[in-house]
C-alpha cells in the first residue's frame, strides 16, 4: 500500500481536477482520464470546453516536454492513449453539440518512410482542436497526396517524415503542386525529428512545425490568414 | 481510480532529469561506451583524433588495428546520444573544440544519424570530414548499396548492428518503455516487418540474441553479415591522408 493517500476525482472541485487531468494525462492514466471526462460532463461542462481546456491543455504540456527531452516517445504514447479515451466519450457529443470547425487538413507520411507516431499524434491534437482531419498514413508517394487533396479540398496539406533520407521527398510533392498550378490552394505544414525551419523554408513550405502543439498553433494562424485575405 | 503509486506527474519527472555525461569512460565495456563514452588518451599518441559515437568504439580499434592505423588516437561520445540527436552536434563541437589545439588533424565519426544535416553543416563550420551516410546500418552496409535495398522495398526493415543487439535493452527495449509498457510494441514497431541483424563480426551467440530480439519484438529476421563496410574504406582513406609515422 502507498503512503499517500488515493486522489478521488469526483471530490476535487473543477480547477483541482483539471489540473489533476492534466498530471493523469502526463501519467498516461487513461482510465482516470475518462473518469475526469465523465465528472466534467455531469458538472454541465460542454464538450468542447472539457476537450480544450482539459484535454488538449494537457497534451500541450506533454508535447512541449517531449520537445524538451523531459519525456520521451513511450510515455507520449502512453498520454495519447489516455487522450484517445477522452475524446472518445467526448467525440459522438461534441457532433450533437456543434463545436465550432476551425479547418480541414490532409496528412501522410512521405514516400520511403513508416514512421507515423509523430504524425498521429499531429492528427489527434489537430481533431483536438477543431480541425477535421483525413489521414492518408505512411509511405506515400506524391499521386496519394494530390489524390486526398483533390478529394477532400481542406484548407491545410501536413507532410511528416522521419528520416534524413526521406525528407527531401516533401520538395518533390511541393514541386509538383506548383508545376500542375495548385501550390496556392492549400497551406502546407511540414514536420518531423530531422527536419527544421530553414529545411521548411528550403522546400517551400509554409511553416515547419517542431511539435503537434506548435502545429495546431501554426494551422489556426494561417487558415485565420487565408480566411481573412478571402474576405478582404 | 487510480493508486497514489501510480500517479507521479510532472513536476516529479522534472526534478528526475538527468543531465548527459561527458565522454568519460576508459573502458570497452558496451555499457560504458553506451553511458559514458571513451575519453581520449591522456597523452596523445597519434597525430589524428577519431571522435566517434560509442556504438563505433571496438569496430574502429579493430580496423585501425588490423590495418596499421596506429596514429590515430580514439575518443567517444556516450553512445546514448542518439536518444538527443540534436546534443550528438553539441558534443561533437564541444569535443572538436577540446582536442583542436592538440591533433594535426581531427575527424568525426558519425554518419547524419537523425540530424536531419546539421551534424553536417556543423562539421563543414569546424572544418572537420565525417562519415558520408545516413546512419551507421547505411554505412555497414554500403551507402550505395543501402540506397538500393531501400528503394526495393526495404523501407519496412528495423536493423540492428553488432553493438544494438549487444545493447538491445538499453538502447530499444527500455527507451521505447516495452519493459513497462509491453502493450506499446505495436504502437512503436506496428508498421515494421523484418528485423535485419547486419553482423560486423560472426558470432553465433551474437546471432542468437539478435533472432529473440526480432521475437521479441514480432518481426521476421533476416541476417546479413556487411562486416565494416564503408567504414573500414573511409578510415584507411582518412589513415592514408596523414600517414603514419611509425
Amino acid at each position: 500500500m502507498s503512503e499517500e493517500e488515493d486522489i478521488i476525482l469526483s471530490e476535487l472541485d473543477d480547477e483541482e481536477l483539471v489540473q489533476q487531468m492534466f498530471d493523469d494525462l502526463y501519467d498516461g492514466l487513461k482510465e482516470e482520464i475518462e473518469e475526469g471526462v465523465n465528472i466534467l460532463l455531469e458538472r454541465g461542462w460542454a464538450p468542447y470546453k472539457i476537450l480544450t481546456e482539459a484535454l488538449v491543455g494537457g497534451m500541450t504540456i506533454v508535447g512541449a516536454d517531449f520537445r524538451d527531452g523531459i519525456l520521451f516517445v513511450p510515455e507520449v504514447l502512453l498520454a495519447a492513449n489516455a487522450m484517445k479515451g477522452g475524446m472518445t466519450i467526448l467525440k459522438p457529443l461534441l457532433a450533437e453539440t456543434g463545436a465550432p470547425r476551425m479547418g480541414s487538413m490532409v496528412i501522410g507520411t512521405v514516400k520511403g518512410d513508416i514512421h507515423d507516431i509523430g504524425k498521429n499524434l499531429v492528427s489527434m491534437m489537430m481533431e483536438g482542436a477543431g480541425f477535421e482531419v483525413v489521414d492518408i498514413g505512411i509511405n506515400n508517394p506524391v499521386e496519394n497526396y494530390l489524390e486526398a487533396l483533390e478529394e477532400h479540398k481542406p484548407d491545410i496539406l501536413g507532410m511528416s517524415a522521419l528520416l534524413t533520407t526521406t525528407m527531401p521527398y516533401m520538395k518533390v510533392v511541393i514541386d509538383t503542386m506548383i508545376e500542375q498550378g495548385k501550390r496556392d490552394d492549400y497551406i502546407v505544414l511540414v514536420g518531423g525529428a530531422p527536419l527544421n525551419e530553414e529545411f521548411g523554408k528550403a522546400i517551400g513550405a509554409d511553416a515547419y512545425c517542431r511539435d503537434a502543439a506548435v502545429a495546431v498553433e501554426t494551422a489556426k494562424e494561417y487558415v485565420a490568414r487565408k480566411h481573412n485575405a478571402m474576405n478582404a | 481510480m487510480a493508486t497514489a503509486s501510480l500517479r507521479r506527474g510532472r513536476a516529479a519527472r522534472l526534478s528526475h532529469r538527468a543531465a548527459l555525461p561527458l565522454p568519460s569512460g576508459t573502458s570497452l565495456d558496451d555499457k560504458s561506451l553506451t553511458e559514458n563514452g571513451l575519453a581520449a588518451p591522456e597523452r596523445k599518441t597519434g597525430r589524428i583524433l577519431l571522435i566517434a559515437c560509442g556504438a563505433l568504439a571496438r569496430e574502429i580499434l579493430d580496423i585501425c588495428n588490423a590495418n596499421g592505423l596506429d596514429h590515430m588516437d580514439l575518443t567517444c561520445l556516450p553512445a546514448k546520444l542518439h536518444l538527443y540527436p540534436d546534443q550528438i552536434i553539441t558534443h561533437v563541437e564541444a569535443a572538436v573544440a577540446k582536442h583542436r589545439a592538440i591533433y594535426d588533424q581531427i575527424y568525426v565519426v558519425y554518419a547524419d544519424c537523425g540530424t536531419g544535416g546539421q551534424l553536417q553543416k556543423k562539421c563543414a563550420d569546424l572544418g572537420v570530414e565525417m562519415v558520408p551516410g545516413p546512419h551507421c546500418y547505411a554505412f555497414f552496409e554500403g551507402n550505395t548499396r543501402f540506397d538500393t535495398l531501400s528503394e526495393a522495398g526495404e523501407i519496412t526493415a528495423f536493423y540492428l548492428t553488432d553493438f544494438l543487439v549487444k545493447q538491445f535493452d538499453a538502447f530499444v527495449w527500455r527507451p521505447m518503455g516495452l519493459d513497462k509498457n509491453p502493450e506499446l510494441r505495436d504502437m512503436i514497431f506496428g508498421n515494421y516487418t523484418t528485423l535485419i541483424y547486419q553482423s560486423q563480426i560472426r558470432d553465433t551467440e551474437l546471432l542468437d540474441k539478435a533472432r529473440d530480439c526480432a521475437k521479441r519484438m514480432g518481426l521476421d529476421f533476416i541476417h546479413r553479415h556487411t562486416g565494416y563496410g564503408d567504414l573500414e574504406t573511409t578510415l584507411k582513406t582518412w589513415g592514408k591522408s596523414a600517414p603514419s609515422s611509425n
